[in-house]
């Protein structure tokens, strides 16, 4: 298999004069390398600059709201149970009567909590979340912590802010096979 | 007026002393930003602006690493080693010239103090003497540390260096012989027309002194003596903290003052085409004395230029060419460079019997043709076979 046009056979046949001279040589790797110091550098000035990362990358979790502000889910734990890393955790609470604007559903998570330290990032609670609800955004990551009261996010952290409300843009793109591609009315 | 030459030289000799310090630490950050560069990085770029304060970091981490001195190690000879190394390094830019001269007026007489640390009439040997003892601070610090592979690389230091004085020397007597004069400054005055710097007089010379001056500098292509690959740190496996630091920075220096040797031996020093005519007109429109300190003030600045390049030139070469062999540097060193400097010297002396400067060219025509003949008769290397 060839792969380049570069390659050159290696032979141990005794060096010419030229060759034994080594500066002919030693010209040529100068010149190669200072063409290299005046090409453009392909570095990404990461905390300055940010580059996409596709639409289909696994970052910062986020408990999703429904298209009423309601809290969608309904802490059913598939998520815990998928999850390979054993991140999640959650305790279930049953809606009171007056809070039909807050969950969607009759029963909700008083408690959802994800270690960040464990989470791997995979996505299986995304493809197991039977509601929608809990989703790894494409386009922002979890920040370095500083402190270990930090790892582990509580619903302040995860569940979606109404004026940061997350939406997949393109919806070409489907994050997961399972998952039916959101679009900005099905939020 | 004795009093004002001692304080002008004291001068001259903290800032030659600072300026060398400045521009081995700043060398460092070059070292980093030029490899990343020739590698199409970017570089420190985090430290200050551009990674500037990088040096500073560099340095603050290395003083408050701990200094550890091993158990079996033989104590004050580890702590000299270091010392020996930064002396000696530092002491050898003493006797280069700088720059012209610096024009004093006193009771309506002009005093011309050169700029340089001092005058002797023997700078090239004295330069000679003290990196040769430079290489006393690789070895005494090497065979301190108790450490086969220090000891190792401290042979090799040792016995490259011895190698290759002798041919940076004959390399050298060739423009001795035109000078008639050890004196630094001779040599550059002698270069004072662009046609007669020593590079296009000897331009075999030249190559030979700049592979020695690699060598002596302990850069690559001929780190031997702390390559990582074989040696783990070679010399300075045991060293750590400031120690470490000092070996380091008396590369740097060594770095520094052998460009500047380099640019005045083969380069002309402070001269610069047309040098005359602008110092003419400096002094005739700004008068005697301003009019001349600035021509000198140029004349530095063309100086530290041609540093500038070839300490450039030194890292541009560490990162194109790999390392040696030790046989194949011991072979090009005693078959190659010594016959060759020895030849040069030869023709350049039948040379001047005749008033010849560029005999040396003679070599260098006989060399290029013998190569293209080589070229031409060797064996045609077989086109690799395609495999499918």
């Amino acid at each position: 298999m060839q792969l380049t046009n570069r390659s050159k056979q290696v032979s141990n046949k005794e060096m010419t004069m030229a060759e034994k001279m080594y500066l002919p040589s030693i010209v040529q790797g100068l010149a190669i390398t200072i063409k290299h110091f005046f090409m453009k550098k392909p570095t990404i000035q990461y905390p300055e600059v940010k580059r996409y990362l596709g639409p289909v990358f696994r970052g910062h979790h986020v408990l999703k709201r429904d298209e009423q502000g309601r809290e969608r889910c309904t802490a059913c734990g598939l998520c815990a149970v998928a999850c390979p890393a054993e991140a999640i955790s959650m305790v279930a609470a049953e809606r009171k009567k007056g809070e039909e604007n807050l969950y969607r559903e009759e029963k909700y998570a008083a408690v959802y909590e994800i270690n960040m330290l464990r989470c791997i990032f995979c996505g299986l609670c995304e493809e197991a979340c039977p509601k929608q609800a809990v989703y790894l955004r494409h386009d922002r990551m979890v920040p370095v912590f500083l402190e270990r009261d930090d790892i582990v996010y509580g619903k302040d952290k995860l569940v979606e802010r109404l004026d940061d409300r997350y939406v997949r843009m393109n919806s070409e793109v489907k994050a997961t096979p399972t998952e039916p591609s959101l679009t900005k009315a099905a939020t | 007026m004795d009093l004002t030459v001692l304080l002008v030289k004291g001068l001259i000799i903290l800032v030659i002393f600072g300026i060398t310090l400045l521009i081995a630490t700043y060398s460092t950050y070059a070292e980093r930003k030029v490899a990343a560069f020739l590698q199409d990085r970017l570089g420190p770029n985090r430290a200050g602006p551009f990674g500037l304060l990088q040096p500073i970091a560099d340095a603050g981490k290395m003083f408050f690493k701990e200094d550890f001195i091993p158990a079996q190690a033989s104590k004050w000879l580890f702590i000299l080693g270091p010392c020996l190394a930064m002396l000696t390094a530092l002491m050898s830019s003493a006797v280069i010239p700088f720059g012209d001269s610096i024009r004093l007026a006193w009771d309506g007489t002009n005093y011309d103090i050169p700029m340089q640390a001092i005058e002797i009439n023997i700078g090239v040997l004295y330069i000679f003497g003290v990196v040769s003892l430079g290489v006393y601070g690789i070895m005494v610090g090497g065979w301190a540390s108790n450490n086969k592979f220090s000891l190792l690389g401290a042979i090799r230091a040792a016995s490259q260096n011895i190698s290759y004085e002798i041919a940076l020397g004959l390399s050298l007597i060739a423009i001795l012989m035109m000078t008639g004069s050890l004196s630094l400054r001779a040599i550059v005055n002698e270069q004072a027309t662009f046609f007669e710097w020593n590079v296009f007089t000897q331009p075999l010379g030249f190559i030979i002194f700049l592979t020695c001056a690699f060598a002596e500098c302990n850069r690559t292509p001929f780190d031997l003596p702390e390559c990582e690959t074989e040696l783990v740190g070679g010399y300075h496996t045991e060293y750590s903290s400031m120690k470490l630091g000092f070996y380091l920075f008396a590369e740097y220096i060594n770095m520094f003052v052998s460009s500047a040797f380099i640019s005045s031996l083969y380069f002309g020093g402070y001269h610069y085409p047309f040098m005359n005519a602008v110092h003419d007109g400096l002094t005739g429109s700004l008068g005697e004395i301003a009019g001349h300190n600035i021509a000198t003030a140029i004349g530095t600045v063309v100086f530290f230029a041609k540093i500038f390049f070839f300490i450039f030139f030194f890292m541009w070469v560490r990162w194109t060419i790999p390392r040696f062999r030790y046989d194949q540097l011991m072979n090009l060193g005693w078959k190659s460079l010594i016959p060759l400097s020895i030849l040069n010297v030869v023709v350049t002396g039948a040379g001047l019997l005749y008033d010849i400067k560029y005999t040396t060219w003679l070599i260098v025509v006989v060399m290029v043709v013998l190569a293209l003949t080589s070229n031409a008769r060797a064996p045609k290397s077989q086109a690799a076979p395609q495999r499918a």
